[in-house]
């Protein structure tokens, strides 16, 4: 057992930092007044299909299904996605689109349950995997995809692709994000707190399916209560290859590339994966999930989400099943206050503003936060000044201002030049200009832009590609018909030649060979006269005439 | 329920442009009083009528475009721009040369590029250089310091001066004025003077001219304001310092007699103004930290360059001018090592 020290004075690891960043004021304190509580189920839970970066799965039932809690609702068969589960039993009675939290505020499809009330568990689930050190890593990968598990970080990419770099990236250490570095979240804050133990089981599991040798948690030193949960399990835990490392607070350490430099001083380049170097980072939620899908054989149905906010009455934690509309946490949690602003799904930096409350909480739902309207803040943008600002604080170390002329200007090139690409949206640069620009907004809309102007490139570089094998492949059987014409034409041409010949060439050399017979006796002077070769009678009728001739001459 | 949405983040400092523009504005507050003290009521008054026609100039032009006004002219930059530009002048400087001055700052200098944020050039310099080369005997007449000063003009001859021309019963220009102490150093200089010669005048004090080296350090004072409010970063001001120091420092060294020690160059003229206040305008600066230091570093060079060798006594105005040009390139090549980027693991 391994404990690195009761505060970020006493870690034995050197930590390093990142650039920039923002001392943000952390309001986290207004969610953690109450003890998290289990949300109430809901009479309807709208399950979308997609909840997860990948291949959407194929649905596996249809309306009018009875369902029952942990039941698969639809499979996923691409490598890249990952299943759905009901939440809860109860009858399917939908299965269409539905208005889903994303920052477009498009539809897509849902699986509507009615809920039973009973919240009967499915009994065909798989049956827990009490000793997974005799388990093989597909074995275990297998476990994890098929409970569904994404990064509950906010990413929600399905957990099993990045727990299998591959046999050529050998992974050494386990990065465990517990920074929360957003203000206003806490549901990992509050899941540490409640459920430490299950999270070191999760991270011995990753561990023994990574085969790092080394675990690190990350953690910002604003959560001591989380820290001391985690000492304390630390302390009853077995192994001693996992690191509590606290670390200052500053956003965005949570980030995963921000949190492995702070923990490792390694830096991971814009175009590669932590594991090239080595590393696996997963959120302690998503360890929590891990651990709740081999040792009980759930599937990932529930998560730990924070409704806070000024505009929020009673602000909380809530273990939520998925599929809950927001409207019902929001007032479960005492509703609204007066004076709402906006509606955010994640934090006030990263988050995105929801248009409407009636939209399902889903696997990447960490946070609901709901402002005030604060009528001392003007945020009219004015011109930029190059104040600098923002490059003092981008943690990628950019330069945001060039990034915003360049982006405003349409110039996707030079927007590229200036590394537009590393960019993770964290909004410290925006959060800082005294011209208050939206400059997130200005880099969203280039990124955009570069993709869709890539896109148009892809595609009209394979209409070029499919015209030119058009072009070849029709030239080619022209050709080839050419060919085969020529060739047929030479045949039938020898063909008619050779028919001819056998006749016509008997006659030919017959009549040639009695012209020469002839031309030889010619020259001989031996062509017989007309009267040599006469019959008997022809004789006596010639003598015959020739005795007239001499008796009448006579 | 229905909301209202905006993209991330949602959260947001309170600093605004009109704040950092009040931040610079305080700064100069302990430099316009220690100016005042020594060189009279002129100052205040060039200040009145420089900002005065700056924020007139703007808003007619703002108008003019068919925007609105007011929001653009309470960022006070435009304000900035007006107060540096006066600190600039002679106090007794006639008012329609001031008032040419701000007007030319703003309009052509500033508005015609698009307002705030797009002009290549610091609008106070270029005015400033606009007038000296425009009306070089008036941009040089200025007065001595309160202490060698023994005529002081009370508020109203010296309003009278710089609205009518007209010198109170008894005094002409050639009574009230003196060269400035860069000015005297210089020009005696190029007369093949030694320093110690020079020095004998009453002008001196201990670094650089009486009364101009006290100013230098309340300059100095607001710089470090705003250093520590971290309105500006130290980039600018210290390369533009040191390099100064530096040249100067060995100048010095190799021949004393005929090369003013260092400190008078920094305390003399408008070496702290320039450095905390004028180049680190950001709008016409440098905007990597790379590429502040060679901008500071130039303009450092620059100036000791045209003060040595140049035809101007002071040489603040075109250095920075000189810079604000070179500015996008410096800024293009000085782009820093990006996270993650293995170029070279030193610079942060």
């Amino acid at each position: 057992m391994h404990v690195a020290g009761t505060s970020s004075n006493r870690n034995q690891r050197k930590l390093w930092h990142f650039h920039g960043g923002l001392h943000l004021p952390d309001h986290k304190s207004m969610s953690m007044q109450r003890p998290p509580v289990e949300a109430a189920h809901d009479d309807l839970l709208v399950i979308p299909l997609q909840q997860h970066i990948g291949e959407p799965p194929e649905v596996l039932v249809k309306p009018g299904d009875k369902v029952l809690k942990g039941q698969m609702l639809a499979r996923a068969n691409a490598y890249v996605s990952a299943p759905v589960h009901a939440s809860s039993s109860g009858t399917v009675v939908a299965i269409d689109e539905q208005p889903v939290p994303h920052p477009s505020g498009l539809s897509a499809t849902c699986i509507t349950i009615e809920t039973d009330g009973q919240d009967k568990w499915d009994d065909c689930l798989p049956a827990p995997i009490r000793d997974y050190k005799n388990c093989t890593a597909s074995e275990l990968l297998e476990r994890i995809h098929w409970a569904g598990i994404v990064g509950l970080g906010g990413a929600t990419f399905p957990s099993r692709v990045k727990l299998n770099p591959g046999a050529n990236k050998p992974i050494d250490t386990l990065v465990v994000n517990a920074a929360e570095c957003e203000p206003y979240i806490t549901c990992d804050d509050a899941l540490i707190q409640s459920h430490a133990q299950e999270i070191l089981q999760g991270i011995d599991i990753v561990m023994h399916i990574l085969s790092a040798k080394l675990c690190l948690i990350g953690i910002e030193d604003n959560k001591q209560d989380a820290i001391a949960a985690i000492q304390q399990a630390l302390s009853e835990h077995e192994s001693d290859n996992i690191e509590l490392v606290v670390i200052p607070t500053i956003y965005p350490s949570g980030g995963e590339k921000q949190l492995i430099k702070i923990l490792t001083g390694k830096e991971i380049p814009g175009n590669s994966l932590p594991a090239d170097i080595g590393i696996v980072c997963h959120n302690v939620a998503t360890l929590f999930a891990v651990n709740n899908a081999v040792s009980k054989g759930h599937p990932l149905i529930s998560r730990m989400v924070t409704i806070t906010g000024e505009g929020i009455s009673k602000p909380q934690n809530m273990i939520v099943p998925n599929g809950t509309l927001i409207s019902s946490l929001i007032e479960q949690a005492g509703g609204y206050n007066n004076n709402v602003n906006e509606l955010i799904m994640g934090g006030p930096m990263m988050g995105y503003a929801l248009s409407s409350d009636t939209l399902p909480v889903s696997k990447g739902t960490n946070c609901i936060l709901v402002t005030q309207k604060d009528n001392a803040v003007q945020n009219i943008p004015t011109p930029c000044i190059r104040c600098g600002k923002c490059a003092e604080v981008c943690p990628a170390l950019l330069l945001p201002q060039q990034l915003y002329w360049y982006a405003r200007a349409r110039d996707l090139d030079k927007v590229q030049d200036f590394n537009l690409f590393d960019c993770i949206e964290c909004g410290c640069c925006a959060h800082v200009c005294p011209s208050h620009i939206p400059l997130v907004q200005y880099y969203r809309f280039a990124k955009t832009e570069i993709w869709a102007r890539e896109e148009e490139k892809r595609k009209s570089d394979i209409a070029r590609q499919r015209h030119e094998f058009r072009d070849a492949r029709l030239a080619r059987i022209k050709a080839e018909k050419q060919a085969k014409l020529r060739k047929k034409k030479e045949v039938l041409e020898k063909k008619k030649a050779a028919d001819v010949d056998p006749k016509k060439a008997a006659i030919e050399a017959a009549m040639k060979r009695a012209a020469e017979k002839k031309q030889k006796l010619q020259e001989e002077g031996k062509i017989p006269a007309n009267t040599e070769n006469l019959t008997a009678a022809q004789q006596r009728q010639i003598d015959e005439a020739n005795k007239r001739r001499e008796n009448s001459e006579s | 329920m229905k909301f209202a949405t905006s993209t991330s983040p949602h959260t947001f400092q309170t600093d605004s442009v009109q704040k950092v523009m009040l931040e610079v504005l305080l700064a100069l507050v302990p430099g316009i009083i220690a100016m005042t003290w020594y060189f009279g009521w002129g100052i205040l008054v060039n200040i009145a009528i420089s900002v005065t026609v700056a924020v007139a100039s703007e808003a007619l032009f703002i108008k003019l475009r068919k925007r609105h006004a007011l929001p653009v002219v309470s960022d006070l930059s435009a304000v900035v721009t007006g107060v540096l530009l006066a600190l600039a002048l002679p106090p007794l400087l006639p008012w329609w040369i001031t008032a040419i001055g701000a007007a030319f700052a703003i309009i052509i200098v500033k508005q015609l590029y698009g307002g705030i944020g797009y002009n290549p050039f610091n609008p106070a310099m270029a005015a400033y250089a606009l007038l000296l080369v425009s009306w070089p005997t008036h941009m040089t007449s200025w007065l001595p310091p309160s202490v060698l000063n023994t005529i002081p003009l009370d508020f109203g001859q010296v309003l009278n001066i710089i609205f009518t021309g007209t010198m109170p019963a008894g005094l002409s220009w050639d009574t009230i004025s003196s060269a400035t102490p860069l000015d005297e150093m210089f020009t005696r200089l190029d007369m093949n003077q030694m320093i110690e010669e020079i020095r004998q005048s009453p002008l001196w004090g201990d670094f650089g001219g009486k009364g101009w080296e006290w100013v230098n350090n309340w300059y100095l004072l607001g710089g470090l304001y705003l250093l520590f409010r971290k309105v500006i970063s130290w980039h600018i001001p210290i390369s533009i310092i040191g390099s100064l120091l530096l040249l100067s420092g060995l100048a010095y060294m190799i021949d004393p007699a005929v090369h003013p020690f260092p400190a008078f160059h920094i305390f003399t003229g408008g070496v702290m103004l320039g450095a905390f206040f004028i180049a680190t305008d950001p709008v016409s600066a440098s905007t990597t930290k790379k590429g502040q230091l060679i901008f500071g570093a130039s303009i450092g060079t620059l100036i000791f360059i045209i003060r040595n060798w140049g035809g101007y006594p002071d040489a603040v105005a075109f250095a920075v001018l000189l810079m604000n040009m070179a500015a996008p390139t410096i800024d293009y090549y000085t782009k820093p090592r990006v996270f993650g980027e293995v170029k070279d693991a030193s610079d942060d």
